[in-house]
């Protein structure tokens, strides 16, 4: 029985330390922003890396996502003869919820994963040893880029699956459904309101510092070679995607749990 | 001799440094003097690569002192550490290059990443670095990967001296080499150390790189320096664990370990 205690003692002692550690190493890189060197080509290069980069796979989603909720909202509602409610149902979901979570979700598989085994190869490697010798701060120079970059260029990448969700859903509402365009168009203005669109792009904010900052922290303090990066890489994509669903459901109750 | 003239470039005392249970360093006592080439051998896990990594500050010693210039570095602040980082050049053991980089972007990150020089000047030191390491100007432009593990060395040591510093070290700088190309970078190591007046600190177990390298050999076991004196006395020092590493032999006070403890 002490053994069991003990043993849940000894986790949530790691869990706490681990916190603390992430929280000083994310203090301090943020504290690199007030002073030089700034490195703004290196943050318009992860902008591209993670904005650019990303077009594919988020639009794909997007699509898809609107399309697919389309369908299923107008099969729920005929049960109840509110077939009208699609296109407020496609624009409010994705625009509130779904365009910033598959956003972030995305993104944390392509660019968190990337960012921690890049940075976690060059901590086995001694790269980072390197540039402290070269008296350049790693975490100027390697991590505070990926986090502004992931913090502005997020927003920009929902905007665009907010947009591409929307026209997915239109998609199939006109073509397969059979509702009017210009009806449909006007539904999904009637009830969407700026708060929608705002919060949502404040939550993409979020899951863009929370998915970098967990690549390059998993990387930074990654140890023992190939299967060290490996485990960085797991963890990074693993704690980047559940901390977007807590922060989700956070900025949500912000939002709207009044 | 004056008093300043007196004082070690670089003086560890007492340095103790130790991760879980594990001690690594266990008091270690050190003076290395400007313009000197001191090697520390070692057998493999023996501290080595901690001790330079606590001088340069990448390691924080759990106790003592480490002076450069007289003036005490452990504990020192941000900037006072980023000021004193501009006095080291390092060649790492597997060079660490940046494999984003071009060959002369990386002799010229310290230039331009660490000390604001324009891109253009840093490049005709770079390339100036990279012609004074024997490669000439065609190999500038390669990426990192496209070249041998010797060019990768010879790349590491014109970063390493790039920023002209007054103290380099160089961990390991012959490990994985062939004995001609180990003997080239040994000759480089020397025409740098020599013709620039650098202090030197290199951790070396290739016995012929630290002969032809060293002014002074200091052998660190089990976390102590068990012996230190010029090189030219190493095959006369008396000392049991000396013999036994220099002569490459099992049978000695030297035990080697073969299973997990």
């Amino acid at each position: 029985m002490l053994r069991f205690v003990a043993a849940i003692g000894a986790a949530f002692l790691t869990f706490l330390t681990g916190t603390g550690r992430l929280v000083v190493f994310a203090g301090l890189t943020l504290a690199t922003a007030f002073t030089p060197p700034f490195y703004l080509r290196a943050i318009l290069r992860e902008m591209v890396n993670i904005g650019y980069f990303s077009l594919p796979v988020v639009g794909l989603t997007a699509i898809f996502t609107g399309m697919v909720l389309a369908l299923q909202s107008h099969t729920g509602f005929s049960r109840f003869a509110a077939e009208g409610a699609v296109a407020t149902v496609v624009v409010l979901s994705v625009t509130r919820e779904l365009g910033p979570v598959i956003t972030g979700l995305m993104v944390a598989g392509r660019v968190g994963a990337a960012m921690a085994a890049e940075i976690g190869t060059m901590r086995v490697t001694d790269q980072i040893d390197a540039l402290t010798t070269l008296s350049t701060d790693p975490l100027r120079y390697l991590v505070l880029p990926r986090l502004l970059a992931g913090l502005i260029t997020l927003p920009i990448l929902v905007l665009v699956a907010d947009i591409i969700g929307v026209f997915g859903g239109y998609l199939v509402g006109v073509y397969r459904l059979g509702f009017n365009p210009e009806a449909y168009l006007n539904r999904t203005q009637q009830y969407l309101q700026t708060t929608d669109v705002v919060s949502g792009l404040v939550k993409a904010a979020a899951f863009g510092f929370i998915v970098t900052l967990m690549g390059c922290y998993h990387g930074y303090y990654s140890r023992g070679g190939a299967q060290g990066v490996g485990q960085a890489t797991t963890h990074a994509v693993v704690s980047g995607s559940i901390l977007i669903l807590v922060f989700n459901y956070l900025i949500t109750a912000a939002f709207f749990g009044r | 001799m004056s008093e300043a003239e007196a004082e070690p470039k670089i003086s560890v005392r007492g340095v103790r440094k130790s991760f879980g249970r594990k001690q690594v360093l266990d008091g270690v006592d050190i003076d290395c003097h400007s313009g000197e080439s001191l090697v520390v051998i070692g057998g493999s896990g023996t501290g080595k690569s901690v001790l330079v990594k606590c001088i340069l500050g990448l390691l924080h010693p759990d106790a003592g002192s480490i002076r450069i210039d007289g003036t005490e570095t452990v504990g020192l602040q941000r900037v006072a550490r980023e000021r004193l980082l501009q006095k080291f050049g390092m060649l790492f053991q597997g060079s660490a290059l940046f494999d984003s980089l071009t060959v002369w972007e990386n002799v010229a990150f310290g230039l331009v990443q660490g000390r604001g020089m324009e891109r253009s000047q840093a490049r005709e030191i770079a390339l100036a670095k990279l012609a004074s390491v024997g490669l000439g100007p065609e190999v500038s432009l390669l990426r990192t990967a496209e070249l041998s593990g010797g060019m990768q060395k010879r790349v590491g040591l014109a970063r390493a001296i790039a920023a002209e510093p007054e103290i380099v070290f160089f961990d390991e700088p012959t490990t994985g080499l062939d004995p001609i190309m180990a003997d080239v970078i040994n000759d480089l190591i020397v025409k740098c150390v020599r013709e620039v007046g650098t202090t030197a600190v290199s951790i070396t177990h290739d016995m012929v790189s630290a002969r032809k390298i060293a002014d002074r050999i200091a052998m660190l076991h089990q976390g102590h320096i068990v012996w230190h004196g010029p090189t030219a006395e190493i095959d006369h020092s008396g000392n049991p664990f000396v013999d036994q590493f220099i002569n490459g032999r099992a049978d000695g006070p030297i035990k080697m370990q073969v299973r997990a403890a």
